[in-house]
């Protein structure tokens, strides 16, 4: 008889109380190569699988003391999630003794007399599942050991993201209110809010393709321009066009981000929109109810090249209490049953139902739920009111330098010249340069302020000769913006000059701010002589710079501005 | 005559396997019988009587024994309907058959030893 070489050396436990079978089935494993283990009864044969562990077990079922299928039973559950085949030897022939077997944990049946071949073949067979258990249980803890490890560094990454891509001021402003599911992070969704250094507000929502940690990651760059230009007091073209240029240089080809930048000034009362790819927005005019569609005009950021990017945006006029409403493509994308999205109208149905605006989001999650989609982890959605400028306090500038070597006593001259201002805002460098001074540091929001008007009022009024009468209504508003961009497009030939003079004066300081323009100049005494207010949509910048800065005066025609700041000693 | 009793090509198959230990496993078998054939005598009790045999039919099917694992088999599976008198008899035939057998192997032991 040929012996059956088996696949490892194995532990094998014979229980069998009859000495005689108990040997011949001994001498039979060891000639295949086996280490035998032997009990005469079922309570023995518990006792030495505790304590020697073999890798099988062959158990006659009719045994004194403890008979077999209660031996079965105790070891099976002593070997836990490992398999320890038990092979019954009987001669059972009884269908119910058989079905016993099974019961009690039996994974196979040897009848007497003892065939080696069998036998063999048996152990072969059952070697090769308990391997193939092992294997299983063996990766299972790898996996779950992976997953641990995975999990563990979506949580060091998202709290690494969290310093880099904060709320910024989502959860300070009292005129946002928003609502992200709390993994939308992970899938590439990322709301951020910032106050400019003149208090006006910007905000983006962004999509980027893609889930997990990779549309996570291009989210860091993305917040760390946001931020970091927002607070130098950047515009939102300049923004978008750094934006688009960083993630076009470090995100693969098949990935972007569609990404809605908005911009709500609440002294101008304007809300200035730029949408790559992100379904419409809605400009909601509290006014007469209407719903203004904020659509996307451009391709996603992180897709055209530096030179072919657009950062055309689009300016709104707002009224106090009007609400910019923004949502990710989670909502009007979510599929039902039937493969149907819940799309743009059922959303513009919510909206036309809706009796109580701060119960929007709430209507629209349980219109999701009606809808019956599958709900989604990537929703996200935002509103931002405007408010009068004195309920907006955004928070005070941090400074970490000593003020030890603040310049007191110099002045600068710049002459912009057509070229440059059809690209480039020289206002944050200003800033930042005039923010060496301590003493100007506290009315930093009303020097941009002041310093943001008398540069578009060049440049816009001056430079490319816009009527500021235009913005009286709402559509002459949209229609002003047009001819901006139009006539800055084709722009060949002007000047801005901006002097800055710092003196120091008694204990603290004066500024003066003197900018010219080589434009047409405008009625200066006809302008002056309107009421200082901030109502109206046109002029309001002149008022805001005579309400904001010192002496403000023009001369030359309305070509020469010029307007003075003061600073007391400081403490 | 021998072949119904007990079956030669077990027993070179057990010879081939056990070696050495061939002997010791045919006295085993011998020694462990005659402790079965006691208690088939002893008891009165159907439980223990079938579990005798059970053992019995096991280890002489093993060792090549085929009528005397027959003539178990049927104690084992009739004992629960058979009337006493008839148990007397098969348990008689039982001891006849080992009776057969056991001289086969003390002979076969013999043969081995003085083969080795």
């Amino acid at each position: 008889m040929n012996t059956v070489q088996p696949l490892e050396l194995l532990t094998i436990l014979i229980a069998e109380d009859s000495a005689a079978d108990r040997m011949l089935l001994a001498s039979i494993l060891r000639r295949q190569g086996h280490a035998v283990l032997t009990a005469a009864n079922g309570a023995e044969a518990v006792d030495v699988f505790r304590e020697l562990r073999p890798h099988l077990v062959l158990m006659d079922a009719m045994m004194p003391v403890m008979d077999g299928f209660e031996a079965a039973r105790q070891i099976k559950a002593l070997s836990g999630e490992n398999l320890v085949p038990i092979i019954f030897l009987t001669s059972l022939s009884e269908n119910e003794a058989l079905a016993r077997c099974l019961e009690v944990g039996g994974d196979d049946f040897l009848a007497k007399p003892y065939n080696q071949v069998i036998l063999a073949a048996k152990i072969k067979a059952m070697d090769r599942l308990r391997r193939l258990q092992a294997t299983v249980l063996q990766q299972r803890d790898q996996i779950a050991r992976h997953h641990e490890y995975l999990l563990n560094e979506q949580r060091v990454a998202k709290a690494v993201f969290d310093k880099v891509a904060h709320s910024g001021c989502l959860n300070a402003a009292p005129n946002i209110r928003y609502l992200q599911s709390p993994y939308a992070l992970f899938n590439g969704d990322l709301l951020l809010a910032a106050y400019t250094p003149a208090g006006d507000m910007h905000v983006l929502l962004g999509d980027f393709t893609g889930h997990g940690l990779p549309a996570a990651v291009g989210a860091m760059p993305l917040a760390e321009v946001f931020y970091g230009m927002t607070a130098k007091g950047y515009g939102v073209s300049e923004t978008l066009r750094e934006m688009n240029a960083k993630l076009k240089r470090i995100l693969p080809v098949d990935m972007f981000c569609c990404a809605i930048l908005l911009c709500l000034s609440f002294q101008r009362r304007s809300v200035e929109v730029w949408n790559g790819g992100m379904p419409d927005g809605y400009l909601h005019h509290i006014a007469d109810g209407e719903r203004e569609p904020l659509a996307a005009r451009h391709l996603p950021l992180g897709v055209l090249s530096p030179e072919s990017f657009d950062d055309r945006t689009e300016v709104h006029p707002m009224a106090i209490g009007d609400q910019v409403f923004l949502l990710s493509d989670g909502v009007v994308d979510t599929c039902n049953a039937d493969d149907q999205l819940f799309g743009v109208e059922r959303l513009q149905q919510v909206f036309a139902a809706n009796r109580q605006p701060d119960a929007v989001f709430e209507e629209i999650k349980q219109a999701l739920r009606d809808f019956g989609g599958e709900s989604r982890d990537d929703v996200s959605m935002v509103e931002i009111s405007l408010l009068e400028p004195a309920q907006i306090s955004p928070p005070a500038l941090m400074y970490s330098d000593s003020g030890q070597s603040c310049p007191l006593d110099w002045s600068v001259s710049f002459e912009f010249r057509a070229a440059t201002l059809k690209r480039f805002n020289p206002l944050p460098y200003l800033l930042q340069l005039l923010l060496e001074v301590h003493g100007l540091r506290a009315q930093s929001g009303a020097l941009y302020s002041v310093l943001a008007e008398l540069y578009s009022n060049a440049l816009e009024h001056g430079v490319l000769g816009l009527d500021s009468s235009l913005k009286r209504n709402a559509s002459g508003f949209a229609r002003y913006y047009q001819q901006r961009s139009v006539r800055l497009e084709a722009l060949e030939d002007g000047y801005i000059r901006v002097n800055l003079q710092v003196a120091p004066r008694d204990e603290g300081g004066c500024l003066t701010i003197h900018v010219e323009d080589s434009g047409k100049g405008f009625d200066v005494v006809r302008v002056m002589e309107r009421p200082l207010d901030d109502v109206r949509l046109s002029g309001r910048g002149i008022s805001l710079i005579r309400q904001l800065g010192r002496n403000a005066q023009w001369t030359d025609n309305g070509r020469s501005a010029r307007v003075e700041f003061f600073w007391k000693a400081l403490a | 005559m021998a072949d119904k009793h007990l079956d030669p090509d077990v027993l070179s198959a057990l010879r081939e396997v056990m070696e050495d230990e061939y002997p010791k496993l045919l006295d085993t078998f011998l020694a462990d019988s005659e402790a079965r054939l006691n208690r088939l005598h002893a008891t009165e009790d159907t439980a223990q009587l079938i579990e005798a045999a059970h053992s019995l039919k096991g280890s002489s099917g093993n060792l090549g024994a085929n009528r005397l694992a027959e003539l178990c088999s049927q104690l084992e599976h009739n004992a629960n309907s058979m009337p006493s008198q008839s148990i007397k008899k098969l348990i008689a035939e039982i001891d006849d058959e080992f009776a057969i057998v056991r001289p086969l192997y003390e002979a076969e032991r013999q043969r081995s030893l003085t083969e080795s």
